[in-house]
């Protein structure tokens, strides 16, 4: 079947549809990963966009149920070069063509995701619309044009949690924010043996500290960082407390930094992949690193608060990591959780527990 | 971190001559490292005794030495240049070892030489098996258990604890004698058993069997500072069991998830730690098919042909910024040259599929064994790059210039099922086509699978392309390709030869059908960051895709083309030659566009020319770049016969062939044109004609008188060409080698005995420039690339001289040449006749260049844009002969290659060379040889075998051994006349009489070195061969031609080793 992706400048790619059917507003987006497609398939911190893989063959080890960042996909639409229909590897359970048309998301295949992504890379990223429903391109495009943009959709409370829920642990007790956490930051504090409360992206500061955490983290999430202003709330009461020590990762970073009283800005079209290079400004090492943001801190905006920049991209650089003067409060707005990409960064959280352990005050 | 402090002056130690395993990769590293070097403002001082190379240009390194490498030699450059700081880690296995060895010998401590890049302590560690498994096993990475048995009680243990299958290997044995896997008890015995008997010190290897794993490599680097990379991975097709070299890779991996994929990036980075290496590393992985386990198999703690590879597939340039690491630059400070934006900290991320496709030297080799294992057997390999694996797989076939354009193998439908099944299961050089043999009679995925270990995503992949195959033929039976069908199949990645060939259509009817229709490809950029960043590299290659991203300039510019995969007859020569013709263009002011898919080269380095197109050399890419490109025109003369061959049907297109006209070419080319010249203008050549039945040969034969030279007309470089004595030989030739049809005649001319002598010679239409004539010792009948080679020549007189300037001007300029020409004479009864004649570059180019330090390709391709040779400042005919004598040695690989015979002759055997530079020829031949290796005794016993039309000839040779103080053993034959001669001689055993034969005696160490000259057609050619396998796979010298004898002889006789004489650089004897 044939399906449309229509661009909000006019542009239109044509290709043939897989998964699911129907009609799909987001914002589209380019992911440079050569592996890890289903781990981008299911990071809420894509909800509201249409996802374009650079790499062209998607879904060759197809769909690994234990492979999940979260419990469904949230993308609005997944454009590739081509699907994979006939995948292999030992652990797989279905091909991603079944997988998208069970989480009701349309795929696009038979795309030159290269022009596609040249495209967005020159223009910035734009709003989009795939569908299935109709070949009239200019109609297509309008509606594309009317759709929403992405900041200002209330993306953060369609994928996070409602309700308090914990991993047993025996180590540290870490109250997660939930604003979309991918699975693995919980499996990366369970590795290192710590109780892991999720709570929802609205619970209170008080809330917060009834459950008498040793640390905190804030997730990633999908979408513009002002758009959870509640959150940005709790966060400088956390902050103002002024003892626990707190971990912001990607959305929880730019929250962090928002509750901190720095700007964030819309990047062009972003970081998305499993090949960027971070510097740790203290140690002067550089790690490969996994990255899906579209928003950044504003370093400028820095100036004369009480947090600093602690790690910067080496290609454009980007602020990718914050670090309080004087409380055990930082923040990195890459994925040490990786999954998908290098896992070169776990050390972040092993920082955290040293924070939380008391070690390194 | 800056450079570090006190390095001024770096040496870089070459890998020598192109032998199978260490190929044209280590030139381009070498070449990249000295560009780097200098470009941080450092001296760089080159050692390499290969002349066919780049990175040994006056230009690449402040002193280029030519001289072997050998600890002796590269003592003495140290000793004389006195660097500061040695780069080991680019000039392959042989760099790492002469490190090793300077190291420990002191030199480098004595002379205040610092080891830069990776530290000695690595290098042990990656290299030495023990310290490897202990440095692994200490960090918690896996290695395939293994234990040294020497009852088979010990292996039963082992086994019991492990389980099976078990790989057995005997200790020190040759090839791989005795071993093999155990599946079960009882195989472990009789293997265990076996493998016993045949190891000298009665022990054997026995460890885990990983055959049928996922074989995955990762490209890693590390920098002082301790930032990891990892450049790209890799996933060979061909499973665990056979040699990297031999297996059709494809990167970045295509069947690991991202959790596999990360596991053994994880492992690669602690690697590269735990050793602490400074530059790259290639690390490779066994992975089980059905779980997370893994294996580190091996580490290279250096750049290698992977690392050349992985270069090319992504655009990163590991040998370059190993370099500048080596030297104290950090990952982040270094530029990446391809976005010039970024930095050489990050990892490449791909937008397309690439696949690696090895060139095998069989149809040189026909009686060679085969089958691929642990030994590698490749000569050369090719690159494709495409948006679809099955694209990438399909150019891959056709870079290789094997005929094919698709999976079918002519002939395959007519092997027997079990034969199928047991070449599938024993792969060989041909198993990918039997794979789709396999399917095409319905054989299941599953099944195939099982024996061949191939995964199943390449397998299905395959299925699909043999499935589109049946969907096109079925649309052509019908009468009609619809234009989906047709855009499916070229997107999918089907030439238009292959769609001519599946719908009965002409390969030009397809490519106007769908020009028609509007289906043209798409050259796309290959940028290291998949189009995140604007990139300024001009490296493209071809897919049928929507949208063209090489907007061609309106400069004037000039294509030249490359000449594919390295393999006996075409090797890196032609590299350097497609090089220089870029630079030449380039100072010229003319944009240059190159086109190859040899990822090991200089030519596809990115900044090589001012745009690459990574391609196959067939008309269809070709003509599609140049429909895009359109440039004033080709040049075809550079790129050996790959791109002459491409000459034809690019002007059938319209295209301007720039240089010697095609219609030239073909009068040199074709068997009667050129006849009829050479008539006209009263050059003499060996009699001969062309006959087209049996009976007609064999009248000729006679006419002429034997020995005559025999051939096929259709197959050039000396394919299947011999010498054959009588008619009996030649009716046996006329059996087995060739067919001969009136549609394919065989050649037969007079063979002439005498000394050959060749030719090189630059022209600009009116004027000839010959830079020098060199004489060949081995005498007419051994292929002039298996010859040593001698400039100037030590034996001409004036007259014959005079003579060779004479025809080849006159040649040259009647066949009315603009380039290059290279001729072949034989010198017979002081006459000399004209053996062949090339319109283009030849293999001696870079060694001519070399030595006599007239830029040939330079000026061929200036005179081809239109410029004389007297406004660049030469004149015509001989150029003076030079100061220094240069002697070319070929190198051989026959150790890597078993079955095959090591005698020389017509064939082309030899797959890389060496030069030797001396004030006199003695000196120069002396470190030729050494450079190539040989390893002549100073005393000891020589065993002579000598066929009856030698023996009269050989006395005099044999008379000089025994002054010299060998000891002769002779079988009876040779024994019988050297005795009659009145020569001291032993007689030994032929095979068929027993025991200790002469073959037990070479195994058993007792003879130093062999000469054996070749009976045809006999029974004791099965001796000889024997003999000479035996020799070579025991490491002893065997020389097969009286004349190379002849000379060694000479050099036995002084003692050249201990003549200490100053050595030169080139930059020196060149002024």
């Amino acid at each position: 079947m044939q399906a449309l992706l229509a661009l909000e400048d006019g542009s239109v790619f044509k290709g043939e549809a897989y998964g699911a059917t129907g009609e799909r507003y987001g914002e589209v987006v380019f992911n440079t990963g050569m592996t890890g497609y289903q781990e981008v398939l299911t990071d809420p911190s894509y909800c509201g966009q249409i996802v374009v893989m650079t790499y062209p063959l998607i879904g060759n080890y197809g769909i690994m149920k234990e492979d999940f960042e979260s419990k469904k996909s949230y993308v609005r639409g997944f454009v590739v070069r081509e699907q994979c229909t006939l995948p292999s590897n030992w652990r797989f359970s279905e091909t991603i063509g079944s997988f998208l048309k069970k989480e009701e998301v349309i795929g696009l295949a038979g795309i030159d995701t290269r022009a596609l992504t040249r495209h967005l890379r020159s223009y910035g990223t734009m709003r989009g619309v795939i569908s299935t429903e109709t070949t009239d391109e200019r109609e297509l495009v309008e509606r594309a044009r009317n759709s929403p943009y992405l900041s200002g959709q209330e993306l953060v409370p369609a994928v996070a949690t409602t309700e308090i829920y914990t991993y047993p642990g025996v180590g540290r007790r870490v109250v997660l924010i939930d604003f979309g956490a991918k699975l693995n930051i919980i499996r990366c504090l369970l590795d290192r043996n710590c109780e892991v409360v999720v709570v929802p992206p609205d619970t209170s500061a008080k809330k917060i500290f009834e459950l008498y955490p040793d640390g905190i983290v804030l997730s990633n999430g999908p979408g513009d960082p002002v758009n959870v202003p509640y959150a940005i709330e709790t966060l400088r009461e956390l902050i103002a407390a002024g003892k626990k020590p707190m971990l912001g990762i990607c959305l929880g970073h730019q929250i962090l930094g928002l509750a901190m009283g720095a700007r964030t800005y819309k990047m062009k079209f972003g970081h998305r992949g499993a090949n960027h290079p971070v510097k740790d400004l203290e140690t002067g090492r550089v790690y490969i690193s996994s990255h899906n943001h579209g928003f950044s801190v504003d370093e400028e905006s820095l100036k004369g608060l009480d947090i600093y920049v602690s790690h910067r991209n080496l290609n454009d650089g980007t602020v990718e990591g914050l670090k309080h003067k004087f409380l055990p409060v930082f923040s990195v707005q890459y994925h040490p959780e990786a999954s998908p990409g290098p896992r070169d960064s776990e050390y972040i959280f092993d920082q955290f527990l040293e924070k939380m352990n008391g070690e390194a005050r | 971190m800056p450079l570090k402090k006190g390095i001024k002056k770096v040496m870089v130690i070459g890998s020598g001559p192109i032998i199978i395993g260490q190929a044209a990769e280590f030139d381009y590293a070498g070449t990249q490292a000295c560009r780097s070097l200098r470009e941080e403002g450092l001296e760089v001082v080159l050692i390499n005794s290969n002349p066919a190379t780049i990175m040994t240009d006056a230009n690449m390194a402040d002193r280029v030495y030519i001289e072997p490498l050998t600890q002796g030699f590269v003592t003495r450059v140290i000793r004389q240049e006195k660097p500061d700081g040695l780069l080991p880690t680019l000039g392959g296995q042989v760099g790492l070892n002469l490190a090793l060895q300077l190291a420990e010998s002191g030199v480098l401590a004595e002379e205040g030489v610092q080891l830069l890049g990776t530290p000695l302590e690595a290098i042990k560690r990656a290299e030495d098996r023990e310290m490897f498994k202990d440095m692994l096993q200490s960090i918690g990475e896996p290695v395939p258990e293994s234990v040294i048995v020497s009852t088979f009680e010990e292996a039963e243990e082992f086994a019991g604890k492990i389980g099976f299958p078990l790989i057995v290997r005997p200790a020190y044995t040759l090839g791989g004698t005795g071993g093999g896997i155990a599946y079960n008890m009882d195989e472990l015995y009789a293997t265990v058993t076996r493998g016993l008997k045949h190891s000298i010190i009665s022990q054997v290897l026995i460890e885990r069997c990983v055959v049928g794993w996922k074989e995955i490599e990762y490209e890693v680097m590390r920098d002082s500072a301790d930032n990891c990379i990892t450049v790209c991975n890799m996933e060979n097709i061909d499973p665990m069991g056979i040699h990297t070299g031999d297996s059709v890779v494809v990167a970045p991996s295509q069947t690991l998830s991202d959790r596999e994929y990360h596991l053994l990036r994880s492992a690669s980075l602690k690697i590269i730690r735990a050793l602490g290496i400074e530059g790259g590393c290639n690390i490779q992985f066994a992975l089980d098919p059905g779980s997370y386990q893994y294996y580190v198999i091996e580490v290279n703690p250096r750049v290698s042909r992977s690392s050349a590879l992985a270069s090319k597939a992504t655009g990163y340039p590991i040998a370059k910024v190993a370099s500048k690491i080596a030297v104290g630059l950090t990952l982040d400070e270094i530029k990446n040259a391809v976005t010039g934006k970024t930095y050489a900290c990050f990892e490449p991320s791909l937008d397309y599929v690439v696949l690696k496709y090895p060139r095998w030297p069989f149809d040189k080799f026909a009686r060679g064994d085969r089958t691929l294992g642990t030994q590698m057997k490749a000569t050369g390999e090719v690159m494709a790059i495409n948006r679809t694996f099955e694209g990438a797989l399909l150019k891959a076939i056709r870079s290789l210039e094997i005929g094919l354009d698709s999976l079918s193998l002519p002939g395959a439908g007519e092997i027997r099922g079990e034969e199928l099944e047991r070449r599938l299961a024993n792969a060989d050089d041909e198993r990918l086509f039997l794979v789709a043999e396999g399917l095409r009679r319905g054989m299941t995925v599953e099944h195939i699978y099982k024996i061949t270990g191939i995964d199943r995503f390449f397998l299905d992949k395959i299925a699909g392309i043999l499935s589109l195959e049946e969907e096109v033929r079925h649309a052509a039976k019908k009468g009609d390709l619809p234009a989906e069908l047709l855009e499916k199949a070229k997107k999918f990645g089907f030439s238009d030869a292959h769609l001519a060939g599946l719908t009965g259509l002409d390969r030009l009817e397809i490519r106007s059908l769908r020009k028609e229709r509007g289906i043209l490809p798409a050259f796309k950029m290959v940028d290291t960051c998949a189009a995140e960043f604007e990139a300024q590299t001009p490296y493209y290659y071809s897919s049928y895709d929507r949208e063209d991203e090489a907007e061609p300039t309106t400069n004037r510019k000039v294509a030249v083309l490359g000449s594919g995969p390295i393999r006996i007859g075409q090797g890196i020569e032609f590299d350097y030659c497609s090089v220089h013709s870029v630079w030449a263009l380039r100072e010229e002011g003319i944009e240059a566009i190159i086109v190859n898919n040899n990822p090991e080269t200089v030519s596809t380095d990115f900044d090589t020319a001012d745009r690459l197109y990574f391609e196959p050399l067939v008309p269809e890419n070709v003509l599609n770049i140049l429909d895009r490109e359109k440039p004033e025109g080709v040049i075809v003369q550079f790129g050996g016969q790959t791109a002459i061959n491409l000459a034809k049907p690019l002007e059938q297109a319209g295209v301007k062939i720039l240089g010697t006209s095609v219609e030239d070419i073909d009068r040199a080319e074709d068997r009667e044109k050129f006849d009829s010249l050479l008539i006209d203008l009263g050059i003499p050549k060996p009699p001969g004609r062309t006959a087209f039945s049996v009976d007609e040969a064999a009248v000729i034969a006679s006419e002429i008188g034997f020995p005559v030279l025999v051939r096929p007309s259709y197959v050039l470089g000396g394919r299947a060409m011999e010498i054959v004595y009588n008619n009996d030989e030649l009716l046996s030739y006329m059996a087995s080698a060739v067919k001969v049809t009136p549609e394919y005649p065989v050649l037969v001319d007079k063979y002439l005995f005498g000394k050959e002598l060749e030719v090189d010679a630059v022209s600009d239409g009116e004027e000839v420039l010959i830079p020098g004539i060199m004489e060949h010792i081995e005498r007419a009948g051994v292929h002039s690339g298996d010859s040593t080679a001698v400039y100037p020549p030590q034996s001409l007189s004036r007259e014959v001289k005079d003579l060779v300037v004479d025809y080849t001007v006159r040649l040259a300029r009647a066949l009315k040449v603009k380039g290059l020409i290279n001729i072949q004479y034989v010198l017979h009864g002081g006459k000399v006749y004209v053996l062949e004649v090339n319109p283009r570059s030849s293999r001696t180019v870079p060694y001519l260049s070399k030595i006599t330090g007239i830029p040939m390709i330079n000026l061929a391709t200036r005179a081809i844009m239109g410029r004389t040779l007297k406004e660049m400042g030469y004149e015509g005919g001989l150029y003076p002969e030079g100061k220094v004598v240069g002697v070319k040695v070929p190198v051989f690989s026959f150790a890597k290659l078993l079955q095959v015979d090591i005698s020389l002759g017509p064939e082309m055997k030899s797959t890389g060379e060496v030069m030797g530079v001396g004030d006199d020829f003695k000196l120069a031949l002396y470190k030729a040889m050494v450079a190539a290796g040989s390893m002549f005794p100073k005393k000891g016993t020589v065993l002579a075998t000598i066929a009856d039309r030698d023996k009269k000839e050989v006395l005099p040779i044999i008379r000089g051994l025994i002054d010299l103080g060998y000891k002769i053993c002779a079988t009876s034959g040779t024994a019988a006349a050297l005795r009659e001669a009145g020569l001291p001689v032993e007689q030994v055993m032929k095979v068929h009489e027993g025991s200790p034969n002469i073959v037990d005696l070479i195994r058993a160490n007792k003879i130093n070195l062999v000469i054996n000259t070749l009976t045809k057609g006999k029974a004791p050619e099965r001796d000889g061969f024997q003999i000479r396998r035996t020799a070579v796979e025991y490491g002893i010298p065997c020389l097969t031609s009286l004349d190379t004898i002849r000379v060694l002889l000479d050099v036995l006789a002084e003692d050249m080793e201990n003549k200490e004489t100053r050595l030169v650089p080139l930059q020196e004897y060149l002024q």
